[in-house]
């Protein structure tokens, strides 16, 4: 997996409460069992105008310089709903490596965590008053991961707390799967002990 | 022993490893797949050179965007569909994965299928990448949704890495009056308690009201604990629970059965127990819920008015509802009932179970949908499809100008192509009403099947109590 450690980049506001993975990635755009071509339909109904596709010049990130964002800035309970991981995945291929809010859909920011995009928790109020900064357009925000702080200009430092093991794992872009393989004698050992315990599950 | 919930009990034993930091490695019981998320993880672990660690306890099934329209063709519900059913047929096959193709009579909406089967029970461990795999919790059964990497995780290993959750008690008191579902109970928790008020919490759902609701309504609870924020959602295992499993196609068998029993009755919360977080809700005096706007938490009693922006708590709140109003095309403080829908659809893993068919039935006899108003129905598996055919509930759907469809999620969501048509305003028994969740443009209201059906008649939104069923 793709390493997170530090970013210093452009932040791009999207305050709206309760984006869903819907919103972020609708349902109709997934068209191939890959995870390959989804940066250009990220948020593509507010992205898009119908029936031609052209780019509606409203959306916040067909406004230069928003196109080069890495650091969304997102309201609360972003990513809620469906568990699809394209939604992480289109944030990714964008170019998003990091996502502000003050609340998360709990799948989503698994998911995040799993494919080097890093999810800060900031309270709301802290979250606004640098969306409504964002606005213009000049907004950089230095994202510290091993200092779990979020940097903004006038030497302001927020904090943000993280999961030690998801932090590990970002920092050090592991692969997850590998890590528990290498437990696969206590996975086994479990599943000796539990095919005695409860039998019926083992046996369909 | 410290007394312990029951979700405490199910996470104890399914305990592999402390890996620190408050994270546990689980084991994972079963793991079910669809075609339209299932194939990139089956992908990502044939491309690792990784193989299933045990295909016994893995399941697929196609249900996602393959077409409901009369006759399980195959075909998918927009071009591109075809390519994930094909790719997820191979690496199923391939990865040794048992599949409930559409030929099966065991295929169906995958968390109707879990339970319906035998294959999800009480105090065990399931994943699947899918959001409302919450629903199998109606079982008694720990159940959540991942994503594909997860998911990649879970068949490689048969085990996740989980951090214990929060828990939550929420105790529905009372009993509901007819005419008033487990949907509705659901819908007005979310509203009163708002979509994070499960706070990525496991929930116990208790209380008389819960006690008193039969196996597939409580699925249709389970269902909705996503849209309430919460990593999942269950209801302790009683009779009602084991009465229903016994002698479904997967479910423990003779001397089995016997064990199985024992440990399920002993997975009730103990008295003492701690929770994190205790909400209750009163269901006696519950009207039907309907939503109004674009999250489920935007809901009110079918006797309720649409909120009024100017009367929200703070500024954001109040541009939510401005541009919820905006998109469903309502105005603050006008009335939900009677207002005219144009489509009206029975389905998804919220609601299509035999059950929900029999009481939407049941009001639909002797009488139409409205003219000009597209119905649908579609029942969640294969296999409850035909038991409602047994019953003759197809001639009763049919004979009201409901049209009855193959199982699958069909329009729970939007894939391309099969569409609700020119119709906008739509009365639904699923489980989202996001913007665009059933097709661009299309505004959802959320409602129980029993809701829905007595709207398609009246052409609007009404109240199932005026309408006896017959
Ligand atoms: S019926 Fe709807 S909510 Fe349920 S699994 Fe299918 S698409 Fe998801």
């Amino acid at each position: 997996m793709e390493r997170f450690v530090r970013l210093q980049a452009l932040a791009a506001p999207l305050l709206r409460p309760n984006v869903d993975t819907d919103v972020i990635i609708p349902a109709r755009e997934i068209t191939s069992p890959t995870r390959a071509g989804y940066g250009e339909k990220l948020f593509s109904s507010w992205r898009y105008l119908t029936p031609d596709r052209r780019p509606n010049p409203d959306f916040v990130l067909n406004r230069p310089p928003f196109e080069r964002a890495q650091i969304l800035l997102a309201g609360d309970n972003f990513g809620c709903g469906s568990s699809r991981e394209m939604a992480v995945w289109a944030l990714r291929q964008f170019g998003f490596r990091c996502v502000i809010a003050p609340s998360f859909g709990a799948i989503f920011q698994a998911n995040c965590h799993r494919n080097g995009v890093l999810p800060v928790v900031l309270p709301a109020a802290v979250v606004e008053a640098l969306g409504a900064e964002a606005g213009a357009g000049t907004l950089e925000l230095d994202v510290d991961l091993e200092a779990c702080t979020v940097g903004a200009s006038g030497g302001r430092v927020f904090g943000f707390e993280i999961g030690a093991t998801e932090r590990a794992m970002l920092l050090a872009g592991l692969d997850e799967i590998g890590l528990t393989l290498a437990r696969r004698d206590a996975i086994a050992a479990f599943q000796a002990r539990d095919r005695d315990a409860r039998p019926w599950i083992w046996s369909l | 022993m410290r007394p312990r919930s029951i979700i405490e009990k199910i996470w104890d034993a399914h305990l592999v490893a402390e890996l620190g930091d408050g994270q546990a490695l689980l084991h994972v019981d079963r793991v079910f797949l669809h075609e339209l998320t299932g194939p990139q993880a089956l992908a990502a672990l044939a491309a690792a050179g990784r193989a299933v660690a045990q295909p016994a306890l893995v399941f697929g099934v196609i249900d996602h965007i393959v077409a409901t329209g009369p006759g399980l063709s195959g075909s998918a519900r927009e071009q591109a569909g075809a390519a994930f059913i094909r790719s997820f047929r191979d690496l199923a096959r391939r990865a040794g994965v048992r599949l409930f193709d559409l030929d099966d009579p065991r295929q169906g909406i995958v968390h109707v299928v879990a339970p319906e089967q035998g294959i999800a029970l009480p105090g065990c461990t399931l994943v699947c990448p899918d959001s409302h795999t919450c629903t199998v919790g109606g079982i008694g059964a720990l159940a959540w949704g991942i994503g594909s990497t997860e998911c990649e995780h879970a068949v490689a290993t048969q085990t996740l890495a989980r951090r214990r959750p929060g828990t939550m008690r929420v105790e529905f008191r009372g009993r509901p009056a007819a005419g008033v579902t487990a949907k509705d109970m659901i819908l007005a928790l979310i509203g009163r308690y708002g979509a994070a008020g499960g706070a990525s919490r496991a929930i116990e759902f208790c209380g008389e009201a819960v006690a008193g609701l039969g196996v597939e309504a409580r699925l249709t609870l389970c269902n909705m604990a996503v849209e309430f924020g919460a990593w999942t959602g269950l209801v302790a295992p009683d009779d009602t629970t084991i009465e229903w499993l016994a002698g479904r196609p997967f479910a423990p068998r003779a001397a089995h059965w016997e064990a199985a029993v024992a440990h399920w009755r002993a997975l009730a919360t103990d008295d003492g127990a701690r929770w994190d977080a205790q909400l209750d809700l009163d269901c006696a005096a519950l009207a039907p819920q309907v939503t109004w706007g674009t999250s489920p938490a935007h809901v009110v009693g079918i006797d309720g008015v649409v909120p009024d922006p100017a009367a929200a708590p703070d500024a954001t709140a109040r541009a939510g509802i401005e541009r919820a109003l905006a998109y469903m095309d309502l105005r603050p403080a006008q009335p939900l009932a009677g207002l005219p829908i144009e489509a009206a659809f029975i389905g998804s893993c919220a609601n299509s179970r035999l059950p929900d068919l029999r009481a939407a039935a049941a009001l639909l006899r002797g009488r139409r949908v409205a003219p000009g108003v597209k119905a649908l129905v579609v029942p969640g598996s294969t296999a409850l499809k035909r038991a409602a055919e047994a019953e003759g509930l197809h001639r009763v759907f049919a004979a009201a100008g409901f049209e009855w469809r193959e199982s699958g999620c069909s329009l729970c969501f939007h894939s391309g192509g099969d569409s609700f048509g020119a119709a906008r305003r739509v009365i639904t028994s699923t489980n989202r009403n996001f913007e665009g969740r059933q097709g661009p443009g299309v505004r959802s209201h959320l409602a129980s099947p029993l809701t829905v059906a007595a709207s398609a008649v009246a052409g609007r939104i009404a109240d199932p109590r005026a309408l006896a069923p017959r």
